[in-house]
C-alpha cells in the first residue's frame, strides 16, 4: 500500500493506493476536515500545507481503512513548483519513509499529470491495460504544454507556452470583464450562453508549424477591445458573446494544435489534464475534432484534473512496477525540474 | 526618475535585456503596470540581458519562477494572486523580495511594499522599482525609479 503526497502549488493533497486502485484521495481545499484540525485554512500560504497536511493524511488513511502500518512504500512531488510548498510535502514524506523504514519516491508532477487521464472506474483505479501511445495536453493555471507520450513512462515535450498559460489568460480576460477571482470556471459558465462567432479575437500561433503556445496577446487584445466598447460588458447578453468569443480563440489554438501534433506523429490517442481540462467549451472541441479525424480521447476526469495526490501516487507505483530506484533520503526537492530530464 | 519609451514588445523586451547588463547580486527590482503592460515581455529580455537561455513565461499561478545559465541567478516573482504582505510571507517569498541569492525580478510589486516606497541610495539587497505604462495599443512608457539603469 502505498500513501502519495502532493504540495507544489496550492493544493495539499494525500491518496492511498494499492495496485492501481485508488484507495482515497483527500484535496485539503475539497473537504472539510474535522472540527478538530481547526478545519480547512485558506490557500495559497504555503505554512499552511504544513497544517494541512497531518489532517489530510489521516484523513486519506481513514477512507482507505488504513493505518501507517499497512504502507509499504511512500511517495511526494518533488518538482516543479513553489520551493516552499515542494519542501512541505516532500519533507513530510521522507520523515515518514525514514522513520518507518520505508522507500520514497519523489515524482515530477507533469509526468504524473501525463497519466490521470488513464485513472477510471470504480472505484478508480489506473487503467493502464487500456494504455496506448499518445499525445498529452496539460493545461492548467500555470501551465500548458504539449507532450508525446511515446510508451508508459517515456514522453518529449514536444511545446508549450511561451507566455501565459490558457488557464491564466481565462482568469485574467475574466479580471478584464470584472468577473469575481478566479473567473474561468465563471467565463465557461457565460460562455455556453454566448455565440462564440459574435467578437473576433486573435488566435496567436495557430498557423506556425511546431507546438507552442502564446496568450499574452490575446489577454492584451481583449483589454483593448474593452477599451474601444466600455459599456459593452454592461449588456448581459454581450457578456456572454464577449465570454464565448474569447474562449473559443483559447480552445481553438489549444484543440488545433493537439490534433495537429497526434497526426503528425502518428499516435492514435489524445489526452487531457489539468486545471482547465474542466473547462466545458474545451471538453466539447477536444470531442468532436478527435471523433472527426478518428482519434481516441480520454480527458482526466473532472475531480481529477487539478492537482491530486492520486496521479502521483499512479505514476510512483508504476515506476516502482518498472523497477526504478528510490529516491535517496539526502536528495532536495526540485523547484525548477523540468520535464525533460 | 529615468523615463522612456517603447513601441513594440521586441523593444520592450530590449529595454529589459539593456537594464539587465548593469544589474548587480542581490538586487530587487520591483515592477509595476497594468495586464498587458509588458511586464513580462521585459523579464523575458532581462534574462537574456543576464545571458539565460531559459525560456520566460508568466509565474502567475506557480509564483515563482527561477532561470539559471546566466550570470546571475534570476528569480521571477509575481504577486498577483497575493495581496499582503503577510500572505507574501506566508508563501515562502520574502527572502526573494529582500535578499535574493542572485537577482529578484517582482511583478506586482506593490503587493509587498505599496504604490510608491521610494528607493533613492538603493544598495544591494535593496528595492528599485520600474513603472510600465500603456500608452496606446504599441507605445510603453517605462519609468526607472532607480540609479544604475
Amino acid at each position: 500500500m502505498l500513501l502519495a503526497l502532493e504540495t507544489s502549488c496550492d493544493e495539499t493533497s494525500a491518496a492511498v493506493l494499492r495496485d492501481g486502485v485508488i484507495l482515497a484521495n483527500v484535496v485539503a481545499s475539497q473537504v472539510r476536515l474535522h472540527a478538530e484540525y481547526g478545519g480547512v485554512v485558506p490557500e495559497l500560504a504555503t505554512r499552511e500545507h504544513l497544517r494541512n497536511l497531518l489532517p489530510v493524511v489521516h484523513e486519506a488513511l481513514d477512507q482507505a481503512g488504513a493505518s501507517i502500518g499497512d504502507l509499504t512504500a511512500v511517495a511526494a512531488t518533488r518538482g516543479p513548483g513553489l520551493p516552499a510548498a515542494l519542501m512541505a510535502g516532500f519533507t513530510s514524506a521522507q520523515a515518514l519513509a525514514f522513520a518507518r523504514g520505508l522507500p520514497l519516491y519523489g515524482v515530477h508532477h507533469h509526468e504524473a499529470h501525463l497519466y490521470s487521464p488513464w485513472i477510471g472506474g470504480q472505484p478508480p483505479a489506473a487503467q493502464f491495460d487500456q494504455f496506448e501511445p499518445n499525445v498529452s495536453l496539460i493545461v492548467s493555471g500555470g501551465h500548458t504544454m504539449l507532450v508525446h507520450v511515446r510508451g508508459e513512462l517515456d514522453h518529449t515535450v514536444i511545446g508549450s507556452t511561451l507566455d501565459d498559460a490558457a488557464g491564466e489568460c481565462f482568469d485574467k480576460v475574466s479580471k478584464l470583464l470584472g468577473l469575481p477571482y478566479p473567473g474561468g470556471p465563471l467565463l465557461d459558465r457565460l460562455a455556453a450562453e454566448g455565440n462564440p462567432a459574435a467578437f473576433e479575437f486573435p488566435r496567436p500561433l495557430l498557423a506556425e508549424p511546431n507546438f507552442d503556445f502564446s496568450f499574452s496577446g490575446l489577454k492584451t487584445s481583449v483589454r483593448y477591445f474593452l477599451e474601444k466598447h466600455p459599456d459593452l460588458a454592461d449588456d448581459p447578453q454581450a457578456l456572454r458573446d464577449l465570454c464565448a468569443s474569447v474562449q473559443a480563440a483559447i480552445v481553438e489554438v489549444l484543440v488545433a494544435k493537439t490534433v495537429r501534433a497526434a497526426r503528425q506523429l502518428g499516435v492514435k490517442c489524445v489526452t487531457a489534464s489539468g486545471g482547465v481540462s474542466c473547462n466545458s467549451g474545451l471538453r466539447r472541441e477536444l470531442e468532436l475534432r478527435c471523433a472527426k479525424r478518428g482519434l481516441r480521447l480520454r480527458v482526466a476526469e473532472k475531480r481529477l484534473c487539478t492537482d491530486n495526490a492520486a496521479m502521483i501516487g499512479v505514476l510512483a507505483e508504476r515506476q516502482i512496477r518498472a523497477g526504478k530506484a528510490p529516491t535517496p533520503f539526502d536528495e532536495e526537492t526540485r523547484p525548477g525540474w523540468s520535464l525533460e530530464r | 526618475m529615468l523615463i522612456t519609451r517603447t513601441h513594440s514588445v521586441a523593444e520592450t523586451e530590449a529595454a529589459g535585456e539593456s537594464f539587465a547588463r548593469s544589474v548587480q547580486p542581490g538586487w530587487v527590482i520591483g515592477l509595476s503596470g497594468d495586464l498587458g503592460a509588458g511586464k513580462t515581455a521585459f523579464v523575458r529580455g532581462f534574462a537574456r540581458g543576464l545571458g539565460s537561455p531559459a525560456r520566460v513565461h508568466s509565474p502567475t499561478f506557480a509564483l515563482l519562477n527561477e532561470y539559471e545559465g546566466g550570470r546571475l541567478r534570476l528569480f521571477h516573482l509575481d504577486l498577483y494572486r497575493l495581496n499582503t504582505a503577510e500572505e507574501i510571507r506566508g508563501a515562502g517569498l520574502e527572502d526573494y523580495v529582500t535578499r535574493p541569492d542572485g537577482v529578484s525580478v517582482v511583478e506586482w510589486i506593490e503587493r509587498w511594499c505599496g504604490e510608491s516606497q521610494a528607493t533613492e541610495g538603493a544598495g544591494p539587497g535593496t528595492l528599485r522599482r520600474i513603472y510600465l505604462r500603456t500608452v496606446d495599443e504599441q507605445t510603453r512608457e517605462i519609468a526607472y525609479d532607480c540609479a544604475g539603469a
